[in-house]
């Protein structure tokens, strides 16, 4: 591998804003490949079952027509499913990887089309041996075909939007009706603390759940000793429920309220934000 | 510094939605060109949401929607900033009737070049044939082409039977996906800056002369002619045509004469290269068919006038619809839509 190869290539727009690109591994490259030759050959398992069948009408057409349906069906394959999933085959699907423009434009059914055509040259002599040496060694893990179509291949971004329902500001928050206590832990608590929490929370499904009673345990117990609770408003609420309040007060307006959160962390000395409405 | 998150995210989110809705609509179809109106709702909504997204990456606390808004841009900016020429829906027709056409003469010197290989090869091939006969089985390591010319003429015009019977079908099929297979990788080759199309193409040619002077050398001139004319004539254009692919890659990686960066060369050179790389598969088609059913059957069953008449037939087809087809539209105005980036 080179010294200089890169694992995220960010895309600057003219309007300023900045996305990036998480290049594939060569080994989930590899496994979407593997998915991709098991489907072509179970494709063709289903195909020579008709061809069978055109063989009782006429042997010598349907053996010339499975030939070339072969060719097709193996070259073809990638072509088609990458230019209409946009730049996914099933094994890419399975495993989230996305052929991509490098510069970010939309995919061409041209480059697509070249990208594949050029495998006869990243297949020899060989199990892709030119192939995986010219990804192993390109700044970009491409293999010939993405250099010659200026395409990558990249881990396939998340594209559900957040959840932010797991905040629920319009519920009751136990700790809303002490004020200085709200007051105190947005000084006290950091601008990493306060993201640490809030990840936790956004992400508390995708824990197991002893990791995340654990998790939330250790996240109440470290809240707990950074600024003293009245016993009251930690009541009868689990850890959990303790971290989404604490979060709430964080960073959500409280429901009824005319004023703005103060910003946790003021004290470093960060700036205000204002938004759009 | 902590903002109102939830605010801002529900003030937004109709709007992310609403992009996300319109590229997914846009990618249902790849074909498919924005009317105006959504156009403009696509570049309204996406220069919002690249203003969102960098107020959001000040404020790293929520990777998740910074992820997605990131996503969302992207998507936007490669509708956005693509040349409209990349999204015409693709049409036979005028593939055929216009655009490979256009393709081979905007690229005609490096078929010449292609040709000429070929001759130099073939040239070489014919005279190491003609002065070293007994290096036949190096000049053409086939089984089927070690037998004397005289011996397989009187076999094939003694014939009986078709020995094809049964199999043209099967025969012309790996005619085709062979001949299209070597083909693309002779395309494919360009990769290696051309060097590896020169090598094949130099060596087919080698081959080619070598079958030439062996018959010719042998006094089987017309039988060449009627055996190699129906099928030829199109099969060995198909892998100039597939060199011509190839050369135009290599062109487009060394950059010559030009002051474009690679990328923009590679992006300008891909849709050429992949247009000549289909022409010469589909030529390769019908190459597989005349080879099968017309080419492998001689005197008496065919004369070899007729062979070598249809053969020539072809050929001025060939040439007239490369050099000829589609100048209307390059009269009329720029090239085509597909083609120009």
């Amino acid at each position: 591998m080179t010294a200089g190869r890169v694992q995220t290539l960010r895309v600057r727009t003219p309007e300023g804003a900045v996305f990036s690109f998480e290049l594939a591994s060569p080994v989930t490259r590899l496994a979407a490949w593997a998915v991709d030759k098991a489907t072509v050959s179970a494709a063709w398992g289903l195909l020579v079952v008709i061809f069978r069948l055109l063989e009782l009408w006429n042997n010598d057409l349907a053996r010339g027509a499975a030939v070339a349906g072969y060719f097709v069906l193996s070259t073809g394959y990638a072509m088609i499913l990458e230019w209409r999933w946009s730049g996914q085959t099933l094994g890419k699907r399975l495993v989230r990887l996305r052929v991509v423009d490098e510069r970010g434009l939309r995919l061409t059914f041209a480059q697509v089309v070249l990208r594949n055509l050029l495998r006869f040259v990243d297949a020899l002599p060989a199990a892709y041996l030119v192939g995986g040496l010219a990804a192993l060694f390109s700044r970009r893990g491409q293999r010939l075909g993405d250099l010659a179509a200026g395409t990558i291949v990249v881990r396939e971004a998340v594209e559900a939007a957040p959840d932010w329902t797991a905040l629920q500001s319009g519920k009751y928050n136990s700790l809303r009706p002490y004020p200085h206590v709200v007051a105190r832990l947005r000084q006290m608590v950091t601008p990493r603390e306060a993201r640490a929490a809030l990840q936790a929370v956004l992400r508390r499904d995708r824990f197991e759940a002893a990791a995340r009673v654990r998790l939330f345990a250790e996240l109440a117990a470290h809240f707990r000793a950074t600024t003293p609770i009245p016993p009251e408003a930690g009541e009868g609420i689990s850890d959990e429920q303790f971290v989404r309040n604490l979060i709430g007060v964080l960073y959500l307006q409280g429901p009824g309220s005319d004023r703005p959160p103060a910003p946790a962390g003021a004290a470093a000395g960060t700036a205000e934000v204002s938004f759009r409405s | 510094m902590i903002i109102n998150l939830e605010h801002f995210v529900k003030a937004e989110t109709p709007q992310w939605r609403r992009l996300d809705d319109v590229l997914q609509r846009m990618a249902a179809d790849p074909w498919r060109r924005p009317a105006l109106e959504e156009a403009r709702e696509l570049d309204r909504l996406y220069r919002r949401a690249s203003a969102d997204l960098a107020r959001i990456a000040t404020f790293s606390a929520e990777p998740d929607t910074r992820r997605y808004l990131e996503n969302l841009v992207a998507r936007a900016y490669a509708e956005i900033y693509s040349a409209p020429g990349e999204r015409g829906r693709f049409r036979v027709r005028r593939w055929l009737a216009v655009e490979l056409p256009q393709a081979f003469r905007r690229h005609v010197g490096l078929f010449w070049l292609a040709v000429t290989l070929t001759g130099v090869g073939a040239a070489s091939g014919g005279l190491a044939m003609a002065f070293d006969p007994d290096a036949k089985p190096v000049l053409m390591p086939y089984s089927h082409l070690q037998e004397s010319p005289a011996e397989r003429v009187a076999q094939e015009e003694s014939a009986r039977e078709d020995r094809l019977s049964g199999h043209k079908a099967t025969f012309s099929g790996q005619l085709m996906t062979h001949n299209t297979r070597v083909t693309l990788l002779v395309m494919a080759l360009g990769i290696t800056c051309g060097v590896g199309t020169v090598i094949l193409v130099f060596y087919n040619g080698v081959i080619l002369g070598a079958v030439i002077m062996d018959y010719l050398l042998g006094g089987q001139g017309v039988f060449l002619a009627g055996w190699l004319l129906p099928h030829g004539v199109v099969e060995i254009p198909a892998m100039l045509v597939g060199a011509q692919a190839g050369f135009v890659l290599a062109q487009a990686l060394l950059g010559r004469g030009t002051r474009e960066n690679l990328a923009d060369r590679l992006r300008r050179a891909t849709p050429d290269v992949v247009t000549l790389s289909f022409g010469a598969a589909l030529l390769l088609v019908w190459a597989g068919v005349v080879e099968s059913f017309l080419s492998q059957y001689h005197e008496p069953v065919i004369p070899y006038l007729a062979k070598i008449a249809f053969g020539l037939l072809e050929a001025v087809v060939l040439a007239y619809y490369f050099m000829r087809a589609g100048r209307r539209a390059d009269r009329n105005g720029p090239l085509t839509e597909a083609a120009s980036p």
